[in-house]
């Protein structure tokens, strides 16, 4: 699948296209096929996303995980600081990153 | 340390007020971010894989208490509650907001402190030797020409683009702890004929194309410093590559000029230089020498009482000799076991600060090893001053050895990184720490990049660690035998690569290679001089 992701132009924060909005859950991604390239410069246009891109990801029993292990970490945070990731409760983060 | 006059504070103040400007304009739309990142990036603002990243400058590593609390104070208010202290002497952000970075900027210009010219294609923060106006074995103290220099290429318009960044470093002794000739100019204070000039090293840099600086000339006088520094740059500046990033560095120039053309080039851009007036005055250097003055140092114990054998650990490896002899420099490790090289919290940052103005003449350094230093401590006063570090995870007794090594910050936070850095870090400290290892193999220096671009400098580790990725997985090539101090080298590949638990195993192989061959008081550095790579490779692949 295709999905989308960029940071938020005020915070920096990683986000993702759920459809309608940008998420800062992974697991929210939406496959946007081949629409990618259209939806990026609409919303770049509107300021909702900054330096937005298209990755490649596929849907497994655990959600979405994006194929490149640099979106991965972008996903979850810095593996060695468990505390400043999205879940810090979710011990299981740092295997799905690797 | 220097402080700022009128100009100074009024072209950093005016700075921030034109940042805020081109960040609300980015925030409206105004600008897109093609438009702005060449902005932001000039301001030392990135944009990493979770957040915006600030890098604040901190020249040749000098601040004092009220600037290190001001750090600690933005860590808490507007990041995360910490810092990260890099291999450039500088302090980053990991966890900026666009919406906050004009009054962070406010905030450091409130106690003379800024971002510029900490990103772009410009003369960087100038870099010098973490015990400069400390140590015994210096000529003079260096910052006096670091700050002059710092002044002149600050806004240097003929330097704001160039074909590439730009690092320039200046120490003052024999012995190089600031990696001076893996600089683009290396400059050496030295004495010939009684007279005190600069010896000028051009050429050098890590990176994807690593390259020891070449000696161009071996005195220049002081009152032709900034003169012959321009003439260095204008022939980079005018033949530098602008078509191709991976080849624009001065390193790559000189190479192919060859250093005696680039020389003779710089000598002639030099010669016709000299009649125009581009040397800053005398008056101007001496006008900054007071700033850098010695405090009042007192005599006292010359003697620890070693009672104590964790405080006596601590004295052998984390303090450094004085020029005072009542006085030493204590380096505070920034390595705990197991924790983030170069990270501190604001509290730990808030306890450095107290600690300094209590014990070292309000002065603190950062250690181009991501470490810091109080480089004026009264003998007498040393257990009382470790046993606050130790109390504030701030007294790990590893200077020099293989549990302090360097580390950049890696996939973890960086965008150019292919592989993580961090995590080899702590397993390996944990491993050689909980072993009892690091002790027997005494001065190691390991240094570890998560990319090509080797902000880990580890073409200079007697160990070095590159992170790659190898078909979307991180993959990690060692290599041995590089040195960034006087004895300088660049590491070499041991052959192929491993993963993340095959290079710390291949750490502990080579260590041992090294425990078994050693002679004498030989380093690992000089034992793999001595006996080649043939032993260590034999060790890693058969």
């Amino acid at each position: 699948m295709k999905i989308l992701t960029g940071n938020d132009l005020k915070s920096g924060a990683v986000i993702w296209w759920d459809g309608e909005n940008w998420s800062s859950h992974v697991d929210c991604a939406l496959d946007v096929g081949e629409q990618g390239p259209e939806i990026l410069a609409r919303e770049e246009a509107l300021r909702r996303v900054n330096v937005p891109y298209i990755i490649e990801a596929e849907r497994t029993e655990d959600g979405v995980r994006p194929a490149h292990i640099k979106d991965r970490v972008r996903a979850v945070g810095p593996t060695v600081r468990p505390d400043l990731t999205l879940d810090p409760q979710n011990t299981d983060a740092l295997d799905w990153v690797i | 340390m220097y402080k700022y006059d009128s100009y100074d504070q009024a072209m950093v103040d005016a700075r921030v007020e034109e940042f805020r400007d081109q960040a609300r304009r980015r925030l409206e739309g105004k600008l897109t971010e093609d438009q702005f990142k060449p902005l932001r990036l000039m301001n030392g603002l990135y944009l990493q894989l979770h957040a915006y990243m600030l890098r604040v400058a901190i020249p040749y590593g000098t601040l004092n208490s009220e600037q290190m609390t001001a750090l600690a104070n933005i860590a808490d208010k507007y990041d995360r509650g910490y810092g990260h202290f890099t291999t450039r002497q500088n302090l980053q952000y990991n966890w900026i907001k666009l919406e906050d970075a004009a009054d962070i900027l406010a905030d450091l210009a409130k106690v003379e402190m800024h971002a510029i010219q900490t990103s772009g294609n410009c003369i960087r923060n100038i870099s010098s030797d973490h015990f400069a106006g400390a140590a015994h074995d210096e000529l003079v103290d260096p910052r006096p020409y670091a700050e002059l220099l710092r002044q002149w290429s600050s806004f240097h318009p003929e330097f704001t683009y160039l074909p590439r960044k730009f690092k320039i470093c200046v120490i003052a002794a024999k012995k190089d702890r600031a990696a001076m000739r893996l600089h683009d100019i290396g400059i050496q204070i030295v004495e010939q004929d009684g007279e005190i000039g600069a010896a000028f090293y051009v050429g050098g840099g890590m990176g994807r194309t690593p390259m020891i600086a070449p000696m161009i000339r071996d005195f220049v006088p002081l009152d032709q410093l900034i003169t012959y520094s321009e003439a260095c740059l204008r022939v980079y500046n005018r033949y530098g590559r602008r078509d191709n990033k991976y080849k624009a560095r001065i390193k790559i120039l000189v190479h192919e000029l060859g250093r005696e053309e680039y020389t003779r080039q710089v000598e002639e851009e030099f010669a016709h230089m000299l009649g125009q007036g581009v040397e800053p005055p005398r008056e101007e250097l001496e006008r900054l020498k007071p700033f850098f003055a010695d405090p009042v140092f007192e005599d006292g114990t010359k003697t620890v009482d070693r009672a104590d054998p964790d405080f006596a650990l601590w004295v052998d490896r984390n303090t450094h000799r004085h020029k005072h002899d009542s006085y030493v420099s204590a380096v505070i490790s920034l390595k705990p076991v197991a924790g983030i090289p170069g990270d501190a919290t604001g509290d730990q940052m808030r306890v450095m600060a107290k600690l300094a103005k209590q014990y070292s003449f309000d002065e603190l350094r950062i250690m181009h090893t991501q470490n810091v230093v109080l480089p004026h401590v009264k003998i007498a006063d040393l257990h009382a001053l470790w046993t606050q570090l130790d109390a504030a995870d701030l007294g790990a007794p590893n200077m020099d050895t293989i549990e302090d090594m360097i580390a950049c910050p890696g996939l973890d936070y960086c965008a150019l990184a292919n592989a993580r850095s961090i995590p080899l870090a702590q397993r390996i400290s944990e491993k050689f720490d909980t072993s009892g290892k690091t002790e027997k193999l005494g001065e190691l220096k390991l240094k570890i990049s998560g990319c090509i671009n080797a902000c880990g400098h580890h073409h200079a580790g007697h160990i070095g660690i590159l992170g790659v990725d190898k078909k979307g997985k991180e993959n990690y090539q060692l290599s041995l035998g590089g040195s960034e101090a006087e004895d300088v080298s660049l590491a070499k590949i041991t052959g192929p690569g491993f993963d993340e638990d095959g290079v710390i195993e291949a750490v502990e192989k080579v260590t041992d290679v090294y425990l078994d061959k050693r002679e004498g008081e030989e380093r690992f550095l000089d034992t793999y001089r001595r006996i080649g790579m043939a032993p260590f490779k034999e060790a890693l692949y058969d």
